[in-house]
């Protein structure tokens, strides 16, 4: 359990230092972005503009430090305050969430889970025909920008061969409901983006998991596996795959973030109106409110997963638990 | 883009001759010569290289000048056709080359000597400045890179300075706390302890005995950086958050991806910067790879088909 805490702690400090990171960017950055872009704000709800104000360091006239603690405050009771277009900010990302959360969520698990499985067993036929195919084509294509491999499906699935759609979450006209039809659309649409997103990420899965077998297949214990007479999938699975896919697991967390980030790309590249999407158009727009809220929002889904990793590593390293 | 792991050497058991760095020159070089991988991230470099020096031999169009049909597609004279404004696409492939790699590289040196100094001075100097040194690392390392290089670039006037600046802050990390576990390695070796008890500066200790032996490590460290900031620099300009004015991959990439050149029927002009970037960048990659081969023979291919377990 003290492991668990100790990372614990680091949530905090990082959660600490993405706040203080949004809030020092707009007080030391040249120029005046942050005034221009606040002066559009005229007329609209008060305590949404003083958020904004605080958040912002404009015409604030008070002690620094009594500032930033009111803005910490105001970020703990979600009060990001308005987008350009006067909506509020967290009911704004709210309702983007669902898209995003679906197509980076379930592309994340289908690439760790393809992934590992791949590393694992090409790492235990090395040099059979799966070891020689997937591991070096996928990791020459791990290295390829999302926004390429997304260009090059778009390219041939949708504009030459016209089997998917070009863009948008679903079809203009249809009405979202939970009916076969409905979902079918939804499928057709997140397929390339999830497609893209598997491309890229299923390579780096492969290539640690790999190399952690090789290392852990030379381990005594499976030799000791081995000369107890063990099943070979159990040494496979049991005694190479669990001590292997540990540093995978740390990992996991960090890819995330790279994914996210993958995912705003992926957004653009096939307008689906997601966080990404979201992401692209306030930068656009210089809507910055929207803009630094969804940093924070990011870097929130990539704390709670690496908790989420930290838990299973306990889980299944026990040197992790009483050290 | 990727962060390829690097295995413990710890567990290498094939026999280990010596790490690189250790080698003599020329049986390093034969290393990398008869490391496929290796060789086709050379090749791959080189030419990169090549045509970033030398575009006015390749490309002969004015890649800027909008004095061509609009919206061609592939030709003789268009090899890769023309933009929506009536661009040469090939021209501005070629001549865009030249600041796409000077920022990667430059990007890259300055984040490894980043990454280097923190980390070897964290593992080197212990004890609170480690402590800090490794919070910094850790609280980098899990910031989400893209949405944080948005919020820093928008806020700076778009260009290449604003482009290496928001890139070497936001790279550094990984290979900072790679050069760290390398450097707790070598803390109590013998010729450290010599350093110390001769009464040298720690600055003279990290910079001229402990950096030095961690060559191949540094040189990973650039190569893995590399490929990363190819991608996210062609991302961030793919997304307008480039100085449009400047020609690089990912300008181009912008201004295909707003003039909707898949749909125009003009694919070249985006596919083309694209398969450029993920071209340089699996040239880093191969490089990478190999060094990593090199360095744990553990990782090496085998040639010969082995039976149902590895022995």
């Amino acid at each position: 359990m003290r492991y668990v805490s100790r990372r614990a702690g680091l949530f905090l400090v990082t959660l600490w230092a993405a706040l203080t990171v949004n809030f020092i960017i707009p007080r030391v950055m040249p120029g005046n972005e942050a005034s221009a872009v606040l002066a559009t704000f005229r007329g609209v709800n008060p305590a949404a503009l003083h958020a904004l104000q605080i958040e912002f360091g404009v015409n604030i006239h008070q002690n620094i430090f009594l500032t930033y603690l009111q803005y910490l405050a105001n970020c703990f009771t979600g009060q990001f305050g308005l987008t350009a277009q006067r909506d509020s900010v967290l009911t704004e990302i709210v309702s983007k969430l669902p898209w995003t959360l679906g197509l980076v969520g379930v592309t994340t698990v289908l690439a760790f889970v393809a992934g590992t499985a791949v590393g694992v067993l090409s790492a235990w036929r090395r040099g059979g025909r799966l070891d020689g195919i997937l591991p070096p084509l996928l990791f020459i294509v791990a290295t390829f920008p999302v926004f390429f491999v997304g260009l090059l499906l778009l390219f041939v699935f949708s504009v030459t061969l016209n089997w998917f759609p070009l863009s948008s979450n679903y079809s203009i006209g249809a009405t979202p409901s939970l009916s076969l039809s409905f979902l079918g659309d939804v499928l057709s649409h997140a397929f390339l983006p999830g497609l893209s997103l598997v491309i890229v990420t299923a390579g780096l899965w492969i290539y640690s998991m790999r190399n952690n077998m090789l290392t852990t297949l030379a381990e005594d214990y499976v030799k000791m596996g081995r000369a107890k007479g063990l099943p070979a999938w159990r040494i496979m699975t049991d005694y190479a795959a669990r001590n292997a896919i540990l540093p995978n697991l740390t990992g996991f967390a960090m890819q995330l973030g790279y994914v996210l980030g993958g995912s705003i790309l992926v957004e653009y590249t096939f307008s689906y109106p997601g966080l990404g999407y979201l992401f692209y158009t306030s930068t656009t727009d210089h809507d910055l409110p929207l803009m630094q809220a969804l940093f924070l929002f990011y870097t929130l889904a990539v704390l709670i997963c690496v908790l989420l990793a930290d838990v299973a590593t306990a889980a299944l390293d026990p040197r992790t638990r009483d050290a | 883009m990727s962060i390829p792991a690097i295995a413990s050497d710890a567990a290498v058991v094939a026999p280990v001759s010596a790490l690189p760095q250790q080698r003599s020159l020329g049986r390093f070089s034969k290393a990398v010569l008869t490391n496929r991988k290796a060789t086709a991230g050379v090749v791959i470099l080189l030419i990169v290289v090549l045509v970033s020096a030398f575009p006015e031999l390749i490309a002969r169009d004015d890649p800027q000048a909008a004095i061509y049909g609009q919206d061609l597609g592939p030709s003789a004279q268009h090899l890769l056709g023309t933009t929506t404004l009536g661009q040469d696409v090939f021209a501005q492939l070629i001549w865009g080359t030249r600041l796409t790699f000077i920022v990667t590289i430059v990007v890259s040196a300055i984040a490894t000597l980043i990454s280097m100094i923190i980390g070897v001075t964290a593992a080197y100097v212990g004890g609170l400045t480690d402590r800090s040194l490794s919070l910094l690392t850790d609280i980098f390392l899990i910031l989400p890179t893209l949405p944080l290089l948005i919020v820093l670039a928008s806020y700076l006037p778009p260009g290449a300075v604003t482009l290496i600046v928001v890139l070497t802050l936001t790279s550094w990390a990984f290979q900072a706390r790679q050069l760290r576990s390398q450097g707790l390695a070598l803390r109590a070796r013998d010729f450290l302890v010599a350093a110390r008890v001769r009464g040298e500066r720690t600055s003279y200790i990290v910079l001229v005995e402990i950096i030095p032996t961690m060559t191949s490590l540094i040189v990973a460290s650039f190569l893995g950086l590399s490929v990363f900031v190819v991608g996210f620099a062609a991302g961030l300009q793919f997304l307008g958050l480039g100085n449009s004015t400047e020609l690089t991959w990912g300008t181009m990439l912008y201004y295909a991806q707003q003039g909707g050149a898949l749909e125009a029927g003009n694919a070249w002009w985006a596919l083309a910067p694209g398969a450029a970037v993920a071209f340089m960048g699996a040239g880093f990659a191969l490089l990478n790879y190999a060094f990593d081969e090199i360095g744990n023979p553990a990782l090496r291919p085998t040639r010969r088909r082995r039976a149902r377990t590895p022995a």
